[in-house]
């Protein structure tokens, strides 16, 4: 019995990954396109508490945060550049596009940084990238949209900022799931910036449109605007799914009391920044069998739960989740195949 | 005797203002190259100048572009995502089917060159039609790339990633572009009059030369270093994105300014704007990468740094008058 439980322990401690090597000398710097919005706000609140207490901790030497003035793919390009040859050991970056910035990522592999990417991930087969199965979600906001209107109808769907790989791929999932759903029909489509106001303003012009709607796919930071829009054209409201945002959960609240009003709510972690931080320490710390791509699960709120994390979000903020080293080395051993 | 002396001493003080005016670019690109060697000594190298300018080059071509429809006495606010857009084309269809490719980009210089014609004709506002056409660039942009992707050419890519010995390239590339439009703005014939189409419309007109044609030259000219600019761009980032040319229009005319040109008058400098690109290049974010701010605050640096750039330029062309 005693040697199963020194056994275990051996286990558990070579699962946990013991530090092969010392990364208590090493920077990680973090690139970032775009603070703008609060999902971006909370990702660099979660990245910023977490980093601190690794900095204090002596895991990491420094964890600096730069952010570029525009969401600009050049800017963000000569940032990486810079950031070569400010000497960091690794770079997390949250990029402005999957594609544009191999250039300047390639760079930086080929001088010897780790590069781990995450929400806007790149494609450059050198770096890491931590992903969120966004076309997973699009699907299943139609599935859950099934649940709640069983008799289907149409519905209006709010697009993300175009042209980027988490818009197409939210989108390419809503449509395999009306596919499958072949009661529901997207009657229109409106681009909200994954912003309420842009939202608001879109959904509100097109309204007048459309026939009667009876669920909103959208991709988050979408839903409250798309839901005052409806109130203020003296429409019947609709099954809006919800992205996870204060707002919209304060809002799904005041409607379930109200008539017991059901949706669904689900986005990216913001703190999902700090498991691509632990990722790159992984990297740095000499592990060597950790996969390029990772697939994360992206969070989610049901009709049960979401009571429960809404006092925990600040005004004006979006749920999120802080992640530790022992979840990215949770993490990296479930992608391990 | 006494009036010649006086009239000489004006011209001294004339030339002595124009001189600290054409080196006031240079003087404030060593301002900021030096902040940068005390700041990380270690980019200034062979390495750092290659990593720190490469973006510079696609800047300073917009920077051209822009420069050419500023010396006409007009704005050009859709040269951003015109140069998104060429990216675009560069990174599909110039590597798939290069001749239809080529046939498309000089088809959008065509295009610039209708739009000089139009606004002259119409007497409309330029910065009203090219805003318009900023959206129909983007809109192209993103018909052509609904995601990002797309591949550069690979003689593209090996023109952007060429290595001469000694001196880095895109120095070698500034310099280049700096000496042909210097040389063929100002030292030609029909670039003076390209010049006093900005500077002195009414006199070119009655010397009997054709307003529309200098408007549909410096379009043409603008749309042609945009659609150099596109393809550096590409040639560096290696692919495409519809939206990666955006903020390139407020940089442009960022540029043209810092480099000593004027909104109108046509009064412009080719050599000033090329070093106003590399400054506002560097200035914008290497100098606040190794400045350290906190995050919260870079965003609100990056503005002040410009603002103190181009107040700067101000303050010494105002002493000039």
């Amino acid at each position: 019995m005693k040697k199963l439980l020194v056994l275990s322990t051996l286990a558990a401690v070579l699962a946990a990954g013991t530090a092969l090597a010392d990364t208590s000398g090493k920077k990680i710097a973090f690139s970032n396109n775009y603070a703008g919005n609060s999902w971006r706000q909370a990702m660099l609140d979660s990245y910023g508490i977490v980093t601190k207490k690794a900095v204090d901790d002596k895991i990491v030497g420094a964890a600096d945060v730069f952010t570029t003035a525009d969401k600009e793919v050049p800017t963000q390009a000569a940032q990486v550049q810079n950031l070569i040859l400010q000497g960091y050991d690794a770079i997390v970056i949250n990029a402005a596009s999957p594609d544009a910035l191999n250039g300047a990522i390639k760079q930086a592999c080929d001088a010897g940084i780790t590069v781990v990417s995450f929400d806007g991930t790149v494609t450059e087969p050198c770096a890491y990238r931590v992903v969120v199965d966004f076309k997973d979600m699009g699907k299943q906001e139609v599935e859950h949209m099934a649940k709640f209107q069983p008799k289907g109808g149409n519905l209006l769907e709010i697009r993300g900022l175009a042209g980027t790989s988490i818009d197409d791929a939210i989108h390419a999932g809503i449509l395999e799931g009306v596919a499958a759903h072949p009661e529901f029909k997207i009657v229109g489509s409106v681009t909200g910036d994954w912003d309420q106001t842009t939202a608001q303003k879109a959904v509100a012009t097109i309204l007048p449109s459309l026939p009667d709607i009876v669920g909103i796919v959208d991709q988050g930071g979408d839903g409250y605007g798309a839901a005052q829009a409806f109130a203020a054209a003296n429409k019947p409201r609709p099954t809006i799914i919800m992205g996870n945002r204060q707002d919209e959960l304060k809002w799904w609240k005041e409607q379930k009391d109200k008539d017991g009003y059901q949706t669904w709510s689900a986005s990216i972690a913001p703190g999902v920044s700090t498991l691509a931080f632990w990722v790159a320490q992984q990297v740095l710390d000499g592990r060597k069998d950790i996969p390029h791509d990772l697939l994360v699960p992206y969070l989610a709120f049901t009709q049960d739960d979401f009571e429960a994390a809404l006092p925990k979000i600040k005004e004006g903020g979006v749920a999120t989740h802080e992640y530790t080293q022992e979840d990215a080395i949770a993490a990296i051993k479930a992608n391990i195949k | 005797m006494d009036n010649g002396f006086k009239g000489s001493a004006a011209r001294n003080e004339a030339a002595r203002a124009r001189l600290l005016r054409g080196l006031l670019p240079a003087l404030s690109l060593a301002l900021v190259l030096a902040a940068i060697a005390w700041l990380n000594p270690r980019a200034i190298s062979y390495f750092g100048f290659s990593l720190m300018l490469n973006l510079a080059i696609p800047i300073a071509l917009a920077t051209i572009a822009q420069m050419f429809v500023i010396a006409g006495n007009e704005l050009d606010l859709s040269i951003g995502t015109f140069v998104g857009f060429v990216g675009c084309v560069t990174a599909t269809w110039l590597k798939d089917a290069p001749l239809i490719g080529v046939l498309i980009l000089v088809g959008l210089i065509g295009i610039y060159a209708l739009l000089g014609a139009l606004i002259h004709m119409r007497n409309l506002p330029s910065i009203v039609v090219t805003l318009g056409m900023s959206f129909v660039w983007q809109g192209l942009a993103i018909l052509v790339l609904p995601k990002p992707g797309g591949k550069a050419p690979d003689w593209l890519l090996a023109i952007m990633s060429f290595k001469p010995p000694f001196i880095p390239f895109p120095i070698i590339a500034a310099l280049l572009i700096a000496a042909v439009v210097h040389f063929g703005l100002m030292r030609t014939s029909y670039g003076v009059i390209l010049r006093g189409s900005g500077g002195n419309p009414a006199a070119l007109r009655r010397a009997g030369w054709s307003l529309l044609k200098t408007k549909i030259v410096l379009f043409a000219l603008a749309g042609l270093f945009g659609v150099l600019s596109g393809m550096a761009l590409i040639g560096i980032t290696t692919s495409a994105d519809a939206n990666i040319g955006n903020g390139y229009t407020l940089l442009a005319i960022a540029g043209v300014i810092l480099g000593g040109g004027e909104f109108v008058g046509g009064r412009v400098s080719p050599i000033g704007a090329v070093i106003g690109a590399l400054t506002l290049a560097l200035a914008a974010s290497p100098l606040l990468t190794f400045m350290h701010i906190p995050p919260d605050w870079q965003v609100a640096a990056n503005g002040a740094i410009l603002i103190i750039v181009l107040a700067a330029r101000v303050l010494i062309s105002r002493r000039e008058r």
